[in-house]
């Protein structure tokens, strides 16, 4: 046990002296609460937790956290933390950003990650829309969304589904929480860092600025009753009825889990051996 | 001076009939008969079934590159051989082993000089049960260099190990067929050669680097698959598991080079190897390892380029990229090896300035290194400082970014209690908060740049070799991969009664301007050589006012190699051979 970890740590030690840059109102701020609640709960040295995120409104969360973090590039969160999960497996690594960092410039990723199943967790804030580049669509905006001057027309195309592509892709855990309620997201979030393997949690997190009938979402969301299910099949179903609105875990099944394979044993000079004639 | 007792052979021959095997067991018997080798490979597009011929050159001394011209060429076939007609330049007592039998060679091969000789290859083959053609042909190669039947079982003990007993004796037996077909009682053209008796190694370009790599502390690999670079990684993935390390396949070239970041944020010494199109993906993530101070290395194994370019064949054109890239002012370093054994000191050291230095390192080797193959002394262990300075300990607040007299700022590694930072991507101050004010982007800048222009490199930032003389008629300064060729041909200049300096520069960024100006001092005559069409290095060195403006350049594309008569051409304009 470090020092840090010898005093009971409240959620607001978790917290930095830096200031958001985020709007007021801007559901980001709950999920911050959300994500040092859990951690208080679950007594986590601040040491042992890194905090990593793309580029986005949502990924300047690590700096607000005091844990280790990393802000990188945008779209490659997912890689970021792979790394260094594989190398530091006893660490609490969280990955978090928004809709385009996670499903438009990092889509790829996103996919690969839910598949290769490392042991993370993924907190995507969806909030539809591109925000630090001040309210251009991004890929989960309705097809007829004209408010951005870049697609007057709206985009014309339908909206990417994150749980169901999560799902097709092989991810575990998913989960939808609503900045709207920071306890079942802050008990989500536990939940998730508490599985072993990739987990999601979509947050449904309003834009003020730019999506303001984004208000109405509390008014929307409801907590859903029949889950969390067990079956591939049903949660392929169950997210294709689903009007993206219902929260709670909603897909939970053991995959196995991404670690790397040592031998060890072996010294460089064994290995200089086969060059030898 | 020139080292004569050296032969030039290739092997030809179209997909499945075995020439890349051919050439591997002879490189290997050769080995085992006491001499020093280098096969470089050249193949067509397909992925299976293609052409593809092996360029071997085998001497009682160590190579390092290939010659002028071919002495010996063994055609398996004659389909497709038009595609490498050009790669194999022969000579007027040039040989071409081949049998009438597999058809009429093509017009491009009979209209040169060279002698043919005859033989049954075929025929011979189908006297052995489960005999191939190449083996009827390297048992006639063997026999020709005096190799003797022993020597070839133990080279295919080794090359053929994974194969099985029956592959194994019907080859052996096909070679010994083979030997059988040359005359008893010709002078093996080895006949005069020294044996050496010292320990030497078999090993590739690619597996030199992915040596350095480990001996550099690296225990963290992702990578995309990529023509020449695949056979490296596929090198380290099973040989870093055995010393506790891990190689990741990632989604793409995006994928690997976050991959490392993030893995090197965790304090472990990290590496990524491709080829000139991963390179284009991963330039916003070198930018990254730059900004955050996130020590990586990126082995670039260069191909044809731009574009998909020529995937399988060799060309020095990234130098501009490997240079300029990352946007923004981001200073990085840039190296090259000077050769297969070089690649060994090359990549190590360039993993360990990595570490030192907390920036991203670029090694630019090539297809001509990566993909080739050598018998060489081995490589000795060099002792070089490695360590990535952390911080421990930490009493009070913790600035990641601190400035100190080196520029260079201890690392908390995540685990260390009280260390908590984000490192960022975004211009921070000295504690790593995002910034985006004059001051603080100033004094990062000059910190990032400093840390790398104060460090003194020492001898290792070039390789020169100089003659006695006070004041070289010629200097001939180059990088990377033909500096084995450029050598070849100063031995030659010198042969010529020329006093000749060349300069092999292994640091490319940033140059020791300095050290690079005594090295060229007095210089009568300065050519720049490269494998380029747009003469990359010579204009970096003109920008850097390190060359004089009368220097010349020397700048050829790919996928043909330089060969050391050009540089001889070059500097005296006399036609060589």
């Amino acid at each position: 046990m470090s020092e840090s970890d010898a005093v009971l740590i409240k959620p607001k030690d978790y917290k930095t002296s830096v200031k958001p840059i985020w709007c007021p109102g801007c559901g980001d701020f709950a999920v911050l609460s959300a994500i040092t609640k859990a951690l208080a709960w679950m007594k986590l040295a601040k040491e042992e937790v890194a905090l990593i995120s793309g580029i986005g409104c949502s990924s300047r969360l690590p700096a607000y956290v005091d844990s280790y973090g990393f802000h990188g590039i945008h779209g490659r969160v997912l890689p970021l933390a792979a790394g260094l999960k594989v190398v530091r497996p006893e660490l609490t690594v969280i990955a978090a950003g928004g809709d385009g960092d996670g499903y438009s410039i990092g889509g790829n990723h996103f996919m690969h990650a839910c598949r290769r199943n490392i042991d993370m967790t993924y907190i995507v804030m969806d909030n539809r829309v591109y925000g630090m580049t001040k309210g251009q669509a991004s890929p989960t905006t309705a097809a007829d969304w004209d408010k951005s001057k870049l697609t007057p027309h709206g985009t014309g195309v339908p909206p990417f589904q994150p749980l169901s592509i999560a799902l097709a892709a092989g991810a575990g855990f998913i989960a939808r929480g609503f900045s709207g309620d920071p306890n079942q997201m802050s008990k989500l979030i536990v939940e998730a860092i508490e599985y072993p393997g990739f987990a999601l949690i979509e947050v449904l997190s309003p834009c003020p600025t730019f999506r303001p009938e984004q208000k109405e979402w509390k008014h929307q969301v409801r907590q859903a009753e029949d889950i969390p299910l067990h079956d591939p099949v049903q949660a392929a179903e169950w997210l294709a009825a689903d009007d993206g609105m219902s929260s709670g875990l909603i897909y939970h099944r053991a995959h196995p889990v991404w670690q790397a394979l040592h031998e060890v044993g072996s010294t460089l000079a064994d290995i200089e051996q086969e060059f030898r004639i | 001076m020139t080292q004569h007792n050296n032969i030039s052979i290739a092997i030809t021959g179209s997909g499945g009939s075995g020439a890349v095997t051919a050439g591997l067991i002879l490189l290997e018997a050769m080995a085992q008969a006491g001499f020093y080798g280098l096969m470089q490979r050249s193949a067509g597009p397909q992925i299976r079934g293609g052409e593809s011929a092996v360029m071997l050159r085998f001497a009682d001394h160590e190579l390092c590159g290939p010659a002028d011209v071919f002495d010996l060429w063994l055609a398996l076939d004659w389909l497709k051989v038009r595609r490498f007609v050009d790669e194999i330049p022969l000579h007027g007592g040039s040989q071409i082993i081949s049998d009438p039998m597999i058809g009429e060679p093509p017009a491009e091969v009979t209209g040169q000089q060279a002698a043919f000789i005859d033989l049954s290859l075929k025929q011979t083959a189908a006297t052995v049960e489960g005999g191939r053609v190449n083996m009827v042909g390297i048992g006639v190669l063997a026999a020709m260099l005096g190799l003797s039947v022993a020597t070839m079982h133990k080279a295919i003990q080794k090359t053929l190990s994974d194969k099985g007993k029956a592959v194994i004796s019907a080859s052996l037996a096909a070679i010994e067929a083979g030997m059988r077909l040359v005359p008893s009682g010709s002078v093996p053209l080895t006949a005069n050669w020294q044996v050496a008796t010292g320990e030497r190694w078999n090993i590739s370009g690619n597996e030199a680097c992915g040596l350095g790599a480990l001996r550099g502390g690296v225990r963290f690999v992702a990578a995309y698959p990529i023509t020449p670079a695949s056979d490296m990684l596929e090198w380290l993935a099973p040989n870093l598991e055995k010393i506790g390390g891990t190689l990741l396949q990632a989604e793409d070239e995006l994928a690997s080079i976050n991959m490392i970041v993030g893995a090197s944020f965790g304090g472990v010494a990290s590496l990524t190897a491709t080829s000139g199109p991963g390179l284009s993906l991963m330039l916003e993530g070198i930018g990254l390892a730059v900004a955050s101070e996130t020590p990586i290395t990126v082995v670039n194994v260069m191909r044809g380029g731009p574009s998909t370019g020529i995937p399988t064949k060799s060309e020095q054109a990234d130098l501009n990229q490997a240079l300029y890239g990352p946007h923004g002012d981001a200073p990085h370093l840039v190296l090259a090896p000077l050769g297969i054994s070089d690649a060994v000191f090359t990549t190590q050291w360039a993993v360990c300035l990595a570490e030192r230095l907390q920036t991203a390192t670029i090694v630019l080797s090539d297809q001509s290194i990566g993909q080739a193959r050598a018998i060489v002394s081995p490589v000795p262990e060099t002792d070089m400082l490695c360590t990535r300075q952390t911080a421990q300990d930490i009493d009070g607040e913790y600035r990641r970014y601190t400035l100190t007299p080196d520029g260079i700022s201890p690392m908390a590694i995540p685990g260390t209690p009280y260390g908590m930072y984000t490192a960022d991507g975004l211009e921070h101050n000295e504690k790593g908060t995002p910034s985006s004010m004059a001051a603080d982007h100033n004094v990062q800048l000059t910190k990032r740049s400093d840390k790398l222009l104060q460090t003194d490199y020492g001898e290792h930032w070039a390789e020169i070799a100089a003659d006695d003389e006070a004041v070289a008629d010629y200097l001939l300064l180059t990088w990377g991969s033909v500096s084995g060729v450029v050598s070849e041909g100063a031995g030659r200049l010198r042969d010529q009664g020329y006093s000749v300096t060349v300069v092999a520069v292994r640091l490319l960024m940033p140059l020791p301007l300095q050290q690079m100006k005594n090295a060229l001092s007095g210089a009568k005559k300065i050519l720049v050589v490269e494998h380029n069409y747009s003469a990359q290095f010579y204009h970096y060195l003109m920008s850097l006012g390190a060359i004089p403006q009368d220097a010349s350049s020397l700048a050829r594309p790919g996928p043909l190699p330089l060969r050391p008569g050009e540089i001889v051409t070059t500097m005296t304009g006399e036609q060589h051979e």
